[in-house]
């Protein structure tokens, strides 16, 4: 992971479930098929009820990919099921980092884990502090979040966690470390 | 300092002699699960990260146990089963609960406890975040994604941090008609949906003492709505002798020590609690049914692993005896077994399943079924913004699938109560 990252921000609320991020009848496709995994890009996000993203798809009509690479949301982020397939399907979006107040354990470990993409804590709630479509800068080694109006924000240090990121996923920091 | 027994079985497992709160450890898994949903994905990163032709760590602590889309017409849910019969046979994996044959069985937290899966100071790891279900038997069990699954596949092994224990005690007892159901769903909405979060959950009490065998697993199956890592009973004489009775010894009693640290530890009385219902959209939001009864009700549903058990069904039936249901109401049975027991089981002389069908009620395959969606042809979806009530585990926008349908979560009895009326009601009229 580089230290520095630039991306387009989608704010969301609290309790953000698996439900919501991949609704359960799409979990059928192949993560693995190149073709297929574009179903869960597709989908991504799709089953927010209609308050909670107004009227910004976070992917657009047709698209698997989106716009936001930045998701900043509010408490509990991605709980619910154990599903792999939530933080796949962001990844697949093109989501790179979800800076949140907090997160459901599993959904955390299996960003971290499976190598999808960078979970942060916020010291602050910051989902009235941005809005969807803002930039904003990442910076992971001094731990803040950087608005376009050059307003910081500060991370929590992600401890251990860091290792497995850097590495790249699980596997790799178990080659690493010389377990596997 | 002594540990709790979430400690004491990571150290077990970690081959450490203590462990402290906090600490990130790799243990030794005993028995991994994993179910048609996830089983394919799992075995892909396998097989891409060990290779294509790599053995999985031990094929005897394996289980896959397909349970989720299994009666549906969707071609992707059924290549996955296929899947896992290509996957289970080139590794000699025995344990494929094989959809389609007599093995087959149906929802794999209630598989687990019927055939003794986990046990007394193991550790089950899950991909499916109810495998907490599994601490009604004294085990070290946390549900995990396909990556961590993979991963175990492979090695037999996975760190974790070890968590710390919040302590639920509840003494006295429960008055007629309230169930664990209740109990966790009043747990959570004090506790809230982060409120466990990295967490394991304790119980005990002699509210604890009485539940039976599947009344724990009903309250540890819920303790991942509230955030906890994992929930934990610890080993008593009903407990020993769930095993016994089919030839298991069990040669694990360790309690938590009395100078084990506990990050929190709530008191509760029996007394205090009362037929619940968690509201739309989170299971945490726990109120008294009573306090909601002019809610009309589309419709009613029964199953799932949190509510869909051989009891549960007797709790329904004993309430829906000689009635007819106002609501649409689905009763799907987690398994097979629980199907033959319901069948066999009798309330004044008539079996529980034939009281379902007097009442009116609809009855689907064993399977998770309606609980979370799935695909569009599943038994008990719900395809309109209908208002449901449901002994399953969680209710947040688009569950059991259209996204405004309103799910609320209650025990069998409440359930029941409420399908016959046609409204939110609380059971204990009916009892």
């Amino acid at each position: 992971m580089g230290n520095i990252y630039k991306g387009r921000v989608f704010v969301l609320g609290d309790n953000i479930d698996t439900d919501q991020i991949i609704p359960a009848k799409f979990l059928v496709y192949d993560l693995e098929d190149s073709e297929e995994k574009k179903e869960y890009g597709k989908h991504a996000l799709s089953g927010l009820p209609e308050k909670e993203n107004g009227d910004k798809p976070f992917v657009a009509e047709g698209a698997y990919k989106s716009e936001y690479s930045v998701i900043i949301a509010g408490e509990n982020f991605g709980c619910g099921s154990s599903r792999e397939h939530a933080p796949a399907a962001l990844q697949i979006s093109g989501v790179k980092f979800i800076v949140a107040a907090n997160f459901a354990r599993i959904f955390y470990r299996n960003c971290i884990d499976g190598g999808f993409l960078v979970p942060v804590e916020s010291k602050e709630y910051l989902t009235k502090k941005f809005k969807t479509g803002d930039f904003a800068v990442i910076d992971v080694d001094r731990s803040v979040i950087k608005k376009n109006t050059g307003e910081e924000f500060e991370l929590f240090d992600m401890g251990k966690s860091r290792e497995i990121v850097d590495a790249g996923g699980l596997f790799k920091y178990a080659r690493k470390i010389g377990m596997i | 300092m002594g540990m709790t027994i979430t400690e004491k079985i990571i150290a077990n497992h970690a081959r450490v002699k203590k462990v402290s709160a906090g600490e990130v450890v790799w243990v030794d898994v005993d028995v991994l699960m994993t179910h048609d949903v996830c089983g394919p994905p799992t075995s892909a990163i396998f097989k891409r990260e060990f290779g294509e032709n790599a053995k999985v760590w031990d094929p005897d602590k394996i289980y896959v146990i397909p349970d989720h889309y299994i009666f549906t017409e969707d071609v992707h849910a059924k290549r996955n089963i296929e899947i896992l019969r290509d996957f289970t046979i080139s590794q000699g994996i025995k344990h494929f609960y094989d959809p389609g044959t007599e093995f087959y069985r149906g929802v794999c937290h209630v598989t687990i406890g019927e055939d003794r899966i986990a046990r007394p100071g193991q550790i089950l790891i899950g991909t499916d975040s109810h495998t907490c279900t599994a601490g009604a038997f004294c085990t070290f069990a946390t549900g995990v994604g396909n990556s961590d699954a993979a991963f175990v596949m492979g090695t037999g092994k996975l760190w974790f941090k070890v968590p710390e224990t919040i302590k639920v005690s509840i003494t006295g007892r429960l008055k007629h008609g309230v169930t664990a159901k209740d109990v966790i769903l009043k747990i959570i909405s004090d506790l809230g949906v982060n409120g466990a979060t990295y967490k394991a959950i304790e119980f005990e009490g002699s509210v604890l003492e009485n539940f039976s065998i599947e009344e724990r697993m009903t309250l540890c199956n819920m303790v991942i709505e509230a955030g906890a890592k994992n929930g934990i009973c610890q080993v008593d004489n009903k407990l020993k002798k769930y095993f016994n009775e089919k030839g298991i010894s069990v040669d694990f009693y360790e309690k938590s020590d009395n100078d084990a640290v506990f990050c929190d530890v709530i008191e509760y009385t029996g007394e205090e609690f009362c037929p619940m219902i968690a509201m739309p959209h989170s299971p945490g939001n726990g109120r008294p049914a009573a306090d909601n009864s002019d809610v009309l009700v589309d419709r009613a549903y029964i199953g799932s692993c949190t509510g869909g058990k051989t009891e549960d069904f007797v709790m329904a039936a004993e309430i829906l005896i000689n009635r007819k249901v106002k609501s649409e109401t689905f009763a799907v049975p987690a398994t097979t077994i629980v199907e033959q027991n319901i069948k066999n089981i009798r309330i004044q002389n008539k079996t529980v399943w034939d009281i379902l069908i007097d009442a009116g009620v609809k009855t689907g395959q064993p399977s998770c079924a309606a609980c979370l969606g799935g695909p569009e042809d599943t038994f008990g979806r719900v395809n309109e913004p209908l208002t449901v009530i449901s002994t399953t585990n969680r209710n947040f926008p688009g569950r059991m699938g259209h996204k405004d349908a309103k799910i609320f979560l209650a025990s069998p009895y409440t359930v029941a109560a409420s399908a016959i009326k046609g409204k939110i009601s609380d059971p204990v009229e009916f009892l």
